[in-house]
């Protein structure tokens, strides 16, 4: 049954019906409504048994994680932006020991400038982090995501992060169905791990390993999370017919049969686009839209045949690689290497800018027409204006002052200085 | 009684947004109108516009509602229906940017358009029988106790437009609160209604 809820507290209950043993977690918006909802879930004892911890950061968040996964619960934590910096370090130690952490990451930009709305430079900068990603184009989605997402951290033994866009889905409220317990527990069985720290049968678990063996530990990483390429397709299908909706997979292909130019993205900028595909399919464009759920590891053969036969394809991500340009551009330029498609990197929705029908409309119009090439770096809606009024200044003067005050000046979110 | 529409346009999709400052429930606004709605059988997707969680600054809402699943997850940039919780934001945001001559405007003041300075702008730019105000604040206080303007404003949006109805929006706010603050909310939504569908400015 749906019910009208709130992307963070549905995702929420879903995480409880997963029957977390230890939430561990630091709240940071736009994550906090998912974090609350859990810890009043424990203290009223909806879930149990569950031990929340709140703890002083997020490195403490993950090593809480880290801890309680290797003694042999199902550890759950979330986090944003900084957040997810902060656990950095901790973050690689929980993927290269090997624990099937769980965690939402409710996407936001990271700073400076501080800014706490939604991108994905966070989740972005942790792609090589041995964490399994997958990205959620909408709440149900996420919901849906999660459920999988302990299935297979724990069937591999790898963390697992639920990307899930800060705001924009966190905190929107629309009909959203969660299983129920009962269908949850026939999904997803009791965690049996592959190591565990038990008195009564000693192990250590995180031995210092010299160049004799790191390669091949290291290896083995690589190795166990590209399994995911064949797990994360079975679990979809293995969920599609226990709740009786398809919801998750590698990719999902809209509209492609037969399109020229071929539209990918990641997160929920996928919903505004499958609205513009469909306008621009009934003007008479073939056109289509390639959404990426999984993309560590990346489905790099699903990707070339998803795309091959397009003529254009047109990557929207909100993150970017400084110094080089896009990211996920360049990992499916990698998958098309040798292929006809020509490929375009945009950048767009920083920082919480919306990503509009229009804009993207100008944006297929912009391709069509050749205006902007491919094989180099386009920012969606750039305001010129103000980045050349800033390089005027930096040439100028030598104190020219930090680029964000002075912008902020230009568009009139602050007053002039008075000092 | 107004004239009276499926409001609904012809994509299948009512689009409103909602203006007010952070502490009068702006964002509660848009989510218990999909809630209404949902009720109601509609898809809907509320959202706000985020980060300015300060009393008193600006705050935006948004609240989709279609006969069809709502995929888009842009802004509102051309509301069907447009709520204004506080006029102090007259001359400092842009309200009425990409509000179509055709959409809904209610507005929540004691005061009639003419005190406002709104008058000839609205009658050259809405028609005028779409374009009405509540004193919604003046009935949360008297029907709840706190100047909290936003399920009055619901219950006259439900007179105004039809989307949804009265009794959806007295419902979703009674799913919200407790009974002692919902049943005041509800008497003010209530009164909302009553004064747009009798067609009279509540002064204050």
């Amino acid at each position: 049954m749906r019910d009208q809820l709130e992307g963070s507290q549905a995702v929420a209950r879903a995480v409880a019906r997963c029957r977390p043993e230890v939430v561990s977690a630091y709240p940071i918006s736009p994550q906090t409504h998912i974090v609350e909802a859990l810890s009043d879930m424990v203290r009223t004892g909806e879930l149990a048994p569950c031990e929340y911890l709140l703890v002083e950061s997020e490195f403490a968040a993950m090593s809480a994680a880290i801890g309680a996964s290797a003694a042999g619960a199902r550890a759950y934590t979330a986090t944003a932006s900084q957040g997810l910096l902060y656990m950095a370090e901790a973050l690689y130690n929980a993927s290269g020991l090997g624990l099937p952490i769980v965690m939402t990451l409710a996407n936001r930009a990271i700073g400076a400038p501080i800014n706490i709305w939604n991108d994905h430079s966070d989740s972005m900068s942790q792609r090589d982090s041995g964490w399994i990603q997958l990205y959620a184009e909408s709440n149900q989605v996420a919901v849906d995501l999660h459920i999988q997402a302990f299935k297979l951290a724990e069937a591999l033994s790898l963390p697992v992060m639920v990307c899930m866009d800060g705001f924009v889905l966190t905190h929107a409220v629309e009909p959203l169905e969660i299983p129920t317990q009962e269908q949850i527990d026939a999904f997803l069985p009791a965690y049996e791990p592959r190591q565990v720290l038990d008195p009564d049968d000693p192990v250590t678990i995180g031995a210092m390993v010299g160049p004799e063996a790191f390669t091949e530990v290291r290896y083995l990483a690589h190795a166990k999370q590209m399994q995911a390429l064949d797990l994360v397709p079975e679990l979809a299908a293995e969920f599609a017919t226990s709740f009786g909706r398809p919801s998750g997979g590698l990719l999902r292909r809209y509209r492609t049969e037969g399109a020229k130019t071929i539209l990918v993205a990641l997160g929920s900028v996928l919903g505004t686009i499958e609205d513009v595909v469909d306008e621009l399919r009934d003007e008479g464009e073939r056109i289509g839209a390639l959404g990426i759920t999984c993309f560590r590891p990346f489905p790099i053969d699903e990707v070339r045949d998803a795309l091959a036969g397009a003529d254009r394809v047109v990557v929207v991500e909100r993150a970017f690689a400084v110094g080089i340009g896009g990211i996920v551009g360049q990992n499916v330029r990698l998958a098309l290497s040798g292929l006809p498609p020509v490929v375009y990197d945009v950048v767009a929705g920083l920082g919480g800018r919306a990503i509009t029908r229009r804009s993207l409309r100008g944006l297929i119009e912009d391709v069509d027409e050749g205006s902007i090439e491919p094989n180099r770096l386009h920012f969606l809606d750039l305001d010129w204006k103000l980045v050349e009024r800033e390089l005027q200044r930096l040439q100028e003067t030598r104190r020219s002052g930090p680029h964000a005050e002075n912008i902020l000046r230009d568009v009139g979110v602050v007053a002039g200085r008075s000092h | 009684m107004r004239p009276r529409r499926l409001a609904i346009d012809d994509v299948g999709m009512f689009e409103i947004r909602i203006h007010g400052r952070g502490g009068q429930g702006v964002v509660t606004a848009a989510e218990l109108l999909s809630v209404a709605a949902f009720a109601e059988g509609k898809d809907a997707l509320a959202f706000p516009t985020f980060g300015s969680e300060r009393t008193g600054a600006p705050v935006t809402a948004f609240c989709r509602i279609a006969e069809r699943p709502i995929r888009s997850r842009e802004p509102i940039v051309e509301p069907d229906a447009l709520i204004v919780q506080d006029t102090t934001l007259l001359h400092q945001v842009d309200l009425f940017g990409g509000v179509g001559p055709e959409a809904y405007v209610l507005i929540n003041t004691g005061r009639g358009l003419d005190e406002l300075g709104l008058d000839e702008f609205a009658a050259s730019r809405f028609r005028p029988e779409r374009v009405v105000t509540v004193a919604a604040t003046e009935l949360a206080r008297e029907h709840l106790g706190r100047p909290l303007p936003n399920a009055a404003l619901l219950g006259g949006f439900a007179a105004l437009t039809g989307v949804v109805s009265v009794e959806a929006v007295a419902n979703a706010i009674r799913g919200r609160f407790s009974a002692k603050i919902a049943e005041g909310n509800v008497a003010a939504a209530l009164a909302a209604a009553e004064a747009v569908r009798e067609g009279r400015t509540v002064r204050a």
